[in-house]
């Protein structure tokens, strides 16, 4: 059943400088000309890329410890909060959590200028950081307060560990009402005054592999200009969807939860975003190598914006109420050339997501991979295919009757 | 009518009510778009002004005799590249075309004889990676 090869096999090649690398953009004519027979014999890796905001994502991190030595209850850089309800010293900070000072959407629109994917992006550019963390002082830590200027190099850990990242397809944005929306999605104009989308498309990862047989828990990836790891599946994870004949989902599907070490990634490819009326968040910069380990894979990355549907979702009333309004699903190639129609009528498309970052970022991983530097792994676990029939549920509605918040109190 | 303009004033001329008098005696709507006041109380005030054209000449001429050089405004729209990250999520919006993406590579491209200041792209931008600049010279003195 055609060539086969294994990371072994390729592994062997890396190593030895051989590795013929590619990028899911450059494969589709390659797999055109040489058809998937040949194509498969040549082509040992391709390379996949994307480049745009991902709200679940966010860094952990370890300060060491102050003298006396805290227990963190509040810590705050550049004024921007992080989660420390862990160890002593140990944080969270979130792309999309704000200043308390921020003044949000109290003047709408807000324009939200600075979020913790800002302070992840000026770590990693070296600047100086304000730490400001409060404690409540005990025994084994007595400080209750830090006031102190940190940079990247001084904290002992830090690595990015996103929980939801490179979503397989994603919606196209548009607004049927009749005022400007300020959306996650950008600004939506009234009356289908635009349509907003966001995937690298033939060039994203999980379109590349869309039913997982070579993105696992442990495949080794490009991650915000270093090297990180696929840590899980993506939160909201959900692959059984409706898909193409050419397994693509047409809604979105699977995801991925990312972790790498901070330190060794680039503010280029950690940018901190400011979304008008909506809130901060981060552009991330994933990498993902295909093994070519057959024809059936290869056929998958050979898949082509035109074959690529997202759907049309109103963010008036559909998105936000839940609200089903069907739309249909725009072609991303036609997306793509700035114009789509919907309902008969023309309407501007703008995108989200770089498509020239994520071409730069498929072709950095080649580069790596090409040189030696970078060897693929396999998957310790697979993700959850559409076959595990997950569910994907929403916040159940029921009376907290009776149900103490302080549940350790509670004798029944 | 509407217009932009700089206001250009001394310590003196800061200490006087100019916006309050604008309002109250021209019956101009007065939207202050910038302002840098030095710890000398001079600086300078960038301000759109509506109102009947009439009104507007005379509040002019009240702030021309007041001693504040008044001047149109010019703005300028800068494109930081290193700072964009190529989205593309300005250039569908531009009327102009003055940002534009070439189709082919999907690159973000700035061509500032086109662009006509409306600043719909720095609405949408969201690096920042555009700014609108006012010349402004050095306070008077
Ligand atoms: S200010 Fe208006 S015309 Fe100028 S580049 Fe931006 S959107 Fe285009
Ligand atoms: S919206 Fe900003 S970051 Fe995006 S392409 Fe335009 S200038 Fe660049």
């Amino acid at each position: 059943m055609g060539y086969k090869r294994t990371y072994e096999e390729i592994n062997e090649k890396i190593r030895k400088g051989q590795a013929v690398v590619v990028t899911a953009e450059e494969v589709i004519d390659i797999v055109e000309e040489k058809g998937l027979e040949k194509a498969c014999k040549e082509i040992d890796v391709v390379t996949t890329g994307t480049f745009g905001p991902m709200c679940s994502s966010g860094a952990f991190i370890n300060f060491g410890h102050a003298r006396p030595r805290i227990k963190m209850k509040k810590v705050y850089l550049n004024g921007v909060e992080a989660y420390t309800g862990i160890a002593a010293v140990d944080a969270y900070i979130g792309a999309g959590q704000l200043p308390e000072t921020d003044p949000e959407n109290k003047v709408y629109p807000g324009c939200f200028t600075y979020g913790g994917g800002h302070v992840i992006h000026d770590l990693l550019a070296g600047k100086d950081i304000r730490l400001e963390a409060t404690g409540y002082g005990t025994d084994c830590y007595p400080n209750k307060k830090v006031d102190t200027i940190i940079r990247l190099e001084d904290l002992n850990e830090a690595f990015l560990f996103n929980p939801r990242n490179a979503y397989q397809n994603y919606n196209c944005a548009v607004n049927l009402g009749d005022r400007t929306l300020y959306t996650y999605m950008g600004i939506l104009r009234p009356n289908l005054g635009n349509a907003s989308y966001s995937t690298a498309g033939q060039l994203s990862p999980l379109m590349n592999d869309p039913h997982y047989k070579t993105i696992g828990i442990g495949t080794r990836i490009f991650l915000g200009g270093g090297t990180g790891y696929v840590a899980w599946n993506g939160t909201q994870h959900h692959p059984n969807v409706l898909r193409g004949d050419n397994g693509v989902p047409r809604v979105p599907a699977g995801t991925l939860s990312l972790i790498g070490d901070l330190k060794q990634m680039d503010s280029n490819w950690l940018v901190g975003l400011s979304y008008k009326g909506y809130g901060a968040t981060m552009a991330v910069g994933i990498g993902i190598p295909i093994p070519i380990l057959n024809e059936d894979i290869l056929r998958y990355t050979a898949v082509r914006d035109q074959d690529i549907y997202c759907p049309i979702v109103d963010f008036n009333e559909g998105y936000p109420y839940s609200k089903p309004i069907d739309l249909g699903f725009a072609n991303l190639k036609e997306l793509k050339s700035g114009k789509i129609t919907i309902n008969g009528k023309e309407v501007i498309a703008t995108s989200q997501s770089s498509y020239p970052r994520a071409r730069k970022i498929a072709g950095i991983l080649k580069g790596w991979i090409q040189r030696g530097e970078f060897e693929l792994t396999q998957p310790v676990l697979g993700l959850p295919s559409a076959e595990a029939n997950i569910e994907f549920k929403s916040i159940p509605e029921r009376t907290p009757n009776g149900t103490s918040l302080n549940a350790r109190n509670r004798r029944d | 009518m509407k217009k932009k303009v700089v206001c250009y004033f001394s310590a003196a001329q800061s200490e006087q009510p100019i916006i309050y008098r604008l309002v109250k005696n021209y019956d101009l709507i007065v939207n202050i778009l910038k302002a840098n006041i030095n710890p000398a109380k001079e600086g300078f005030l960038v301000v759109e002004l509506e109102g009947s054209k009439n009104k507007y000449e005379e509040g002019i001429s009240f702030l021309k005799n007041l001693g504040v050089i008044v001047e149109a405004l010019s703005e300028t729209v800068i494109w930081h590249e290193d700072i964009c990250i190529q989205c593309g999520a300005c250039a569908s919006f531009c009327p102009t075309e003055a940002l534009s993406i070439d189709r082919e590579s999907m690159e973000v491209s700035f061509n500032d004889s086109k662009c006509v200041i409306c600043g719909m792209c720095v609405e949408c931008c969201p690096t920042r990676a555009i700014e609108l600049h006012f010349e402004v010279r050095e306070a008077v003195h």
